[in-house]
């Protein structure tokens, strides 16, 4: 690992000022930038330490939830709050990483985790997301564990993260700050496509940074379900992943809500099949269809064709899980 | 960073350090030429003093305390706390599996939480309290942990034994002990080569029925 420099802030302020120079990273809980300085993928001039700063807080709202950035994946996965209002993040939480790990991960970091594409990580294979210009080098390689769903001619990585995959579901809304002030951002549109971009994983801009998560309050709690599919019973990367969350009445589902993991650049959130629910009744053959309207669109790859049967079955699971259908 | 002062936050030690550094290389660089008469520079040259000044300019205090003792360590703000405790304390007692967070040999608590060294950066553990494998046994008196390990050969080899008892110990303080289904899930972050597994459960399972205050 390269020499750099260190700075503790004490101040959001202290932060803007260390990021607007170049070479300057953010560091939280280290569990991936870390990761990446070690294997060679970047090699920053100085790193500024954001965990003394004020923003751990996991606090009630008027309209639902807020999450400081540096609540700690294992905390939030636990809290009262969380347990009550959004199950479905705690349980895409505990399906995430180790237990030691989500001790030091925290929810911007979590969101600003890059892909885990093998080809990323090695830096003598091209990648045009660590190099642009270099390739791909997934494309035509041992591809299975990438994307099915809006994949580029440049890049067909995935986003790792299972806790995104519930914020996507959930309608939440991601707060950044830089110098002109605050933006809020639908946790939706926070992650990006890789297009004809892919060394850009989202839209924060270089010199912002994350300050929380807000979850509008729901009536999903007692209908929600993460459902995580790996090579593995724990601590390993989704193949895929389903975040289904209900809003029931009598059999009739009022509301529903569906996102994936491991199948795109960003969670993937299943709009269309979410809409056709609605008004349908609770029944097999509805969660069959939803998962058929999902899927519309998927395109596999050489090795990773299995996502295109693997995934309707998934979420016609999490769907018959959620409900209680199970 | 001269703006940051003027917002009259408190000035952390280490910015004015890391500010001063590069000047100071530059200036020492001059100063050694002025003041040094041939046969000194010569000498500074064969004791490398020059380069020693350097390393100690890229260090950075660490005050931390570690099993109980407290430490006021020089470090690079790159050396995990891993490497420090085993390269710089002789605490080598926490193993380097892979060094990337994937099999959970370096677990280590810090305020009393588990969490991997390997991936934690020494620095960013000053003010805190670590423990280490080291520090669970009173004298001669093991752990409830380590005897129940012993008891139920929770290891073969033994390569993962300090990162899975100080893993197995936060796992009993969590609560997520109850079954042998929430113990496999919560000590999933520790991989054994050996496949030592089952006997490792029957020993978390040991230490929390025995409902001993660990
Ligand atoms: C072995 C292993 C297995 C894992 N398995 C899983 C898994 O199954 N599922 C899963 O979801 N994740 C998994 N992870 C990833 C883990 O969840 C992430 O590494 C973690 O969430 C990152 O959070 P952090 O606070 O440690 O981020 P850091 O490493 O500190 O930072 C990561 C990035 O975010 C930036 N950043 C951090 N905070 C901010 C902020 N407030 N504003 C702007 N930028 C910021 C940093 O500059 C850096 O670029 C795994 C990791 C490892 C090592
Ligand atoms: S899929 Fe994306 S991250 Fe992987 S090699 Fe191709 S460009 Fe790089
Ligand atoms: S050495 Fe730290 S997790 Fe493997
Ligand atoms: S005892 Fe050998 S690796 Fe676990």
């Amino acid at each position: 690992m390269k020499q750099f420099q260190y700075q503790r802030a004490s101040t959001q302020q202290g932060v803007l000022e260390a990021i607007s120079k170049p070479g300057t990273k953010i560091i939280a809980g280290g569990t991936n930038l870390v990761d990446h300085m070690k294997h060679g993928l970047i090699a920053p001039d100085k790193l500024v330490d954001i965990t003394h700063l004020p923003l751990k807080g996991i606090t009630p709202t008027k309209t639902g939830l807020h999450l400081g950035t540096l609540a700690l994946n294992s905390v939030v996965s636990e809290d009262a709050l969380v347990l009550q209002k959004q199950p479905l993040l705690s349980m895409a939480l505990k399906a995430g990483a180790s237990p030691q790990l989500r001790n030091m991960a925290t929810v911007g970091g979590n969101m600003m985790q890059r892909t885990r594409c093998t080809y990323f990580y090695d830096t003598t294979m091209p990648c045009n997301k660590r190099e642009p210009g270099t390739g791909c080098g997934a494309m035509e390689g041992y591809n299975r564990m990438h994307a099915i769903f809006g994949a580029s001619a440049q890049c067909i990585a995935v986003h790792p993260s299972d806790m995104c995959v519930a914020l996507a579901a959930l309608d939440a809304t991601v707060i950044v700050v830089g110098k002109k002030g605050q933006r809020h951002i639908p946790f939706t549109e926070f992650h990006r496509l890789p297009d004809d971009h892919p060394e850009l994983d989202n839209h924060l801009a270089k010199d912002e940074m994350i300050i929380g998560v807000d979850i509008p309050d729901n009536n999903f709690a007692k209908n929600s379900y993460y459902l995580k599919v790996r090579d593995r019973q724990s601590y390993a990367f989704a193949l895929v992943s389903v975040a289904a969350a209900l809003d029931l009445s009598g059999g009739t589902i009022k509301k529903a809500r569906l996102a994936m993991g491991g199948v795109a650049h960003k969670p993937w959130r299943l709009f269309e099949a979410e809409k056709f629910m609605e008004g349908k009744s609770v029944t097999e053959e509805t969660f069959k269809q939803a998962a058929q309207i999902a899927l519309q669109g998927a395109k596999a790859y050489e090795y990773n064709a299995f996502k295109l049967k693997l995934a309707p079955a998934s979420i016609v699971e999490a769907l018959k899980q959620a409900s209680g259908l199970a | 960073m001269e703006k940051e002062k003027n917002h009259s936050r408190p000035v952390e030690e280490s910015d004015v350090k890391d500010n001063s550094r590069r000047d100071f290389l530059k200036k020492s660089a001059l100063m050694t030429a002025v003041a040094l008469t041939p046969v000194a520079a010569a000498k500074a040259a064969e004791l490398h003093i020059d380069e020693r000044i350097a390393g100690a300019f890229e260090k950075m205090p660490l005050n931390v305390e570690i099993n109980g003792v407290a430490h006021n360590l020089m470090v690079e703000p790159r050396s995990t706390l891993l490497d420090i405790l085993r390269e710089q304390l002789d605490l080598t007692g926490t193993k380097k599996g892979c060094d990337l967070g994937q099999c959970g040999a370096c677990t280590v608590h810090v305020d009393g939480h588990r969490v991997n060294s390997c991936l934690t950066l020494g620095i960013m553990v000053n003010g805190k309290k670590v423990t280490t494998i080291e520090g669970l046994a009173k004298g001669n008196q093991l752990h409830p942990m380590q005897e129940a390990f012993l008891k139920h050969d929770g290891f073969q080899c033994g390569y993962c034994t300090p990162g899975q008892i100080m893993s197995a110990v936060a796992c009993v303080r969590e609560g997520h002990a109850n079954s042998e289904h929430e113990i496999r899930e919560y000590m999933s972050g520790n991989i054994c080569r050996c496949g030592a597994y089952p006997n490792i459960v029957n020993a978390i399972q040991e230490v929390k029925e025995g409902g001993m205050a660990i």
